[in-house]
């Protein structure tokens, strides 16, 4: 399984804020990213590539390119607006 | 080195105090005070702040640990709250000591530009026409990119190596 988790503006617009959901035919972050959006509604548009969706793996920053593995946590955010 | 994630305020004096006592080499302290800020076109009333508890402390040390290792200064500290905040009070505080004032002050600045584009932190506004969600900002990612790193990897590969 993965453990997936939404933070800021993504939390509010998918009314959630962890899932978990299981880690086969997700081999990347953009894998991830297209499962995601084909759920439509808010989903596709959040995850549409003209909107900024940052992801961390582990709790590192990462790129589309990125690998996941089986038990990885994942979070996905808007742009960060701290300081 | 000192990096926290608190609800509470904090104290500069006693922080700024902390950071240098002790070592008699240290010469330049600089320090950073972010606040909640009102402007009379954008007439916030209060400011939620979320973050990412599993990676903020991490990530904050990776900076940290950044400027001083590019930096020639002898320690930092960093204190973030998070929560809920009026205009007028204490968001971030970021001091670095070392020998000479140059070098303290560049980290400070480093640390608040790696801060402001790579820290899983995110600004909520409450203002008399309701709440949204700061956005990012373009100058953020300018000031980011005058240290010479073309993305936010480089941080997390240049401390690896």
């Amino acid at each position: 399984m993965l453990r997936i988790l939404y933070f800021a503006r993504l939390r509010e617009t998918f009314c959630l804020s962890f899932e978990e959901i299981p880690s086969e035919s997700i081999n990347t972050v953009s894998d991830l990213k297209f499962m995601l959006a084909q759920r439509g509604g808010v989903w596709s548009r959040e995850l549409a590539s003209d909107r900024a969706v940052r992801v961390a793996v582990n709790q590192e920053m990462a790129h589309d390119g990125d690998v996941i593995r089986e038990g990885d946590e994942i979070a996905l955010f808007p742009p960060v607006t701290g300081g | 080195m000192y990096i926290i994630v608190q609800e509470n305020d904090f104290d500069i004096d006693s922080e700024i105090t902390r950071l240098y006592q002790g070592n008699p080499a240290i010469g330049a302290v600089a320090s950073f005070v972010g606040l909640v800020r009102a402007e009379a076109d954008n007439p916030v009333n209060a400011l939620t702040l979320e973050h990412y508890p599993g990676m903020t402390q991490k990530s904050l040390e990776s900076i940290a640990n950044e400027a001083l290792d590019r930096f020639n200064i002898m320690d930092v500290t960093i204190i973030h709250r998070t929560g809920f905040l009026i205009p007028g009070d204490r968001i971030v505080l970021v001091i670095t000591a070392g020998g000479h004032r140059e070098q303290s002050f560049l980290a400070c600045e480093f640390i608040m530009d790696y801060l402001k584009t790579s820290a899983p932190f995110w600004k909520k506004e409450t203002s008399p026409t309701g709440s949204h969600w700061v956005e990012a900002q373009k100058k953020d990612d300018v000031a980011f990119s005058r240290w010479g790193d073309d993305n936010m990897k480089n941080l997390k590969r240049d401390f690896k190596a």
